[in-house]
């Protein structure tokens, strides 16, 4: 019970971690059909940029905050002035999105050196708590939590705001919503900086949970991230979080019991339903 | 009656297709102005270039004495211009209630007369408030596109087909619905169905092969048998 409480825990955490980054995507996929490639490399710049920070303030929240706002500042400029010329073209979009990854890549390698660097949670947040003779590591618990908090905003923003009806709307419909006297594009670009902010937060807060950051960190993970958006239905944000903890529970459970397959059944999960239900389990643009 | 809309040699090209070759129409205030024409002739092109969707790459369009055909789509609805498009564009997966909050600009006191007014019109929206608008039946989801169009202070709303795929009973329904809009809006309509369209509409343009060949009266077209076997096809 011990073991199957704390590989569940884990799953959640790293499925927590997959959603922040896969959520951004789903949303950018939805509304603006842009396969964003680049989006890993938003994900270890708040990884590098909000650990720099905390490591300098010493306040981890701080670190948090500037990493988000790392990320939707990159995500500003990555939309207007990257992803802008290129909508409505794929072929285009996935050569200079993944033109993209590469220079975000090798400028953290720039900035901060080629080497990985350490990270440890702040003090409130090392050790675990014991329930019932269950240890429960206390950071994932923060993450979990944080992954939960952040689906419930975003949930928020999206059914009870007029924003988040007009996203919706956007998504199901872009050409209507202009007809209704909407500026898709200044939506576009707010969906962008929310997802970036959200891919941002995700690599901060993986940081600490995996105990070093590296330049290729975004790239590992944007592909568990693309797993699932293809699994959770392109464009559907709750199908997301579904899918991320699934892989994220899967990837736990598959990497103690068999190890050589964690990956491999992810990829292997992501062809089934390909096969199965290629609209994804949870239906796309939802 | 002074003009609100109009289109001087307007050329349209979707693609390497030279869609629109010369359309010119003057729509004048409240009046009704429906735009006939055989399948493919160019009337829905006609009112997405005046959207700005398919911008005209010739010709202007001024809509109170103002160029808008280089404006951007949701720039040019703000100007006052509502739009039925022909597939209704409802948001499937939003509700009533939220297609028409998606919709309204503001939410004044005017805005809310307006919602009652429309609501009273069409009381089927009332009934599937709650509902999604992808639920609705064909008639409905062309009740709630009209509502949308009107729920702003838009002084003309272009309305693309709204008989098309619909019961008689229902199209009848829509028809008498554009009939007390009338008195409020100026409209242009792209129709098919000559009887409706000869019934709610003041004036009238033919559109053939991309280019306005006949305009007058919907009396004088009513009359005249040899342009409506000519470009309509009607016996």
């Amino acid at each position: 019970m011990d073991l199957f409480l704390n590989l569940a825990l884990n799953g959640l955490a790293t499925g927590m971690l997959i959603f922040l980054l896969a959520a951004g995507l789903t949303l950018i996929f939805g509304l603006m059909d842009v396969l964003n490639f680049a989006h890993g490399g938003l994900f270890a710049w708040g990884a590098y940029s909000g650990l720099w920070i905390y490591g300098k303030t010493g306040s981890f929240l701080i670190g948090i905050a500037g990493a988000i706002l790392t990320g939707f500042l990159l995500g500003i400029i990555t939309e207007k002035w990257i992803i802008k010329p290129v909508y409505g073209n794929h072929v285009q979009q996935i050569l200079i999105t993944l033109g993209l990854m590469l220079v975000l890549s090798e400028m953290l390698k720039v900035i901060w050196g080629p080497n990985q660097i350490t990270a440890t949670p702040p003090d409130y947040l090392k050790g675990s708590w014991e329930l019932g003779g269950v240890i429960i590591i206390k950071y994932r618990v923060f993450i979990i939590l944080a992954g939960l908090l952040i689906y419930t905003c975003v949930q928020f923003l999206l059914k009870k705001t007029k924003i988040g009806l007009v996203v919706r709307a956007g998504v199901m419909n872009k050409e209507m919503v202009q007809a209704l006297g909407i500026n898709i594009q200044k939506v576009f670009m707010f969906v962008f900086m929310i997802g970036a902010g959200m891919a941002a937060l995700g690599g901060v807060l993986l940081g600490p949970y995996s105990g070093v950051i590296h330049a290729g960190m975004g790239m590992e993970f944007a592909i568990l991230a693309f797993i699932v958006v293809v699994i959770g239905g392109m464009g559907n944000f709750s199908g997301s979080i579904l899918a991320a903890i699934l892989v994220g529970l899967s990837g736990s459970f598959m990497a103690y019991y068999v190890p050589d397959l964690s990956l491999a059944v992810n990829m292997l999960l992501m062809a089934v339903v390909l096969i199965i239900r290629p609209q994804g389990l949870f239906g796309a643009k939802g | 009656m002074s003009e609100l809309l109009q289109l001087k040699d307007i050329e349209t090209h979707i693609g390497q297709y030279h869609i629109l070759q010369g359309v010119s129409l003057e729509v004048k205030r409240g009046e009704v102005t429906v735009l006939l024409g055989r399948n493919g002739a160019g009337k829905t092109t006609t009112l997405r270039t005046i959207m700005g969707f398919t911008p005209a790459s010739k010709g202007s369009v001024i809509f109170k004495g103002e160029s808008i055909h280089t404006l951007a789509p949701y720039t040019i609805a703000n100007k006052g211009i509502g739009f039925v498009p022909e597939d209704q564009g409802i948001f499937s997966g939003l509700t009533v209630e939220e297609n028409m909050k998606v919709a309204m600009q503001k939410e004044n006191t005017e805005t809310l007369k307006r919602m009652d007014w429309i609501l009273e019109l069409f009381p089927d929206l009332k009934k599937f408030w709650k509902k999604p608008g992808g639920l609705l039946s064909g008639g409905q989801k062309q009740m709630l596109a009209i509502a949308r169009a009107y729920i702003n202070e838009n002084e003309l709303l272009l309305i693309d087909e709204p008989s098309k795929g619909l019961a008689p009973i229902v199209v009848e329904k829509v028809m008498e619905s554009i009939t007390q809009m009338k008195e409020q809006r100026t409209i242009v309509l792209v129709e098919q169905n000559f009887m409706m369209a000869s019934t709610i509409g003041d004036r009238y343009y033919i559109i053939d092969d991309g280019q306005t060949v006949s305009h007058g009266t919907m009396q004088e077209l009513k009359e005249n048998e040899e342009k409506k076997r000519k470009y309509l096809g009607i016996a």
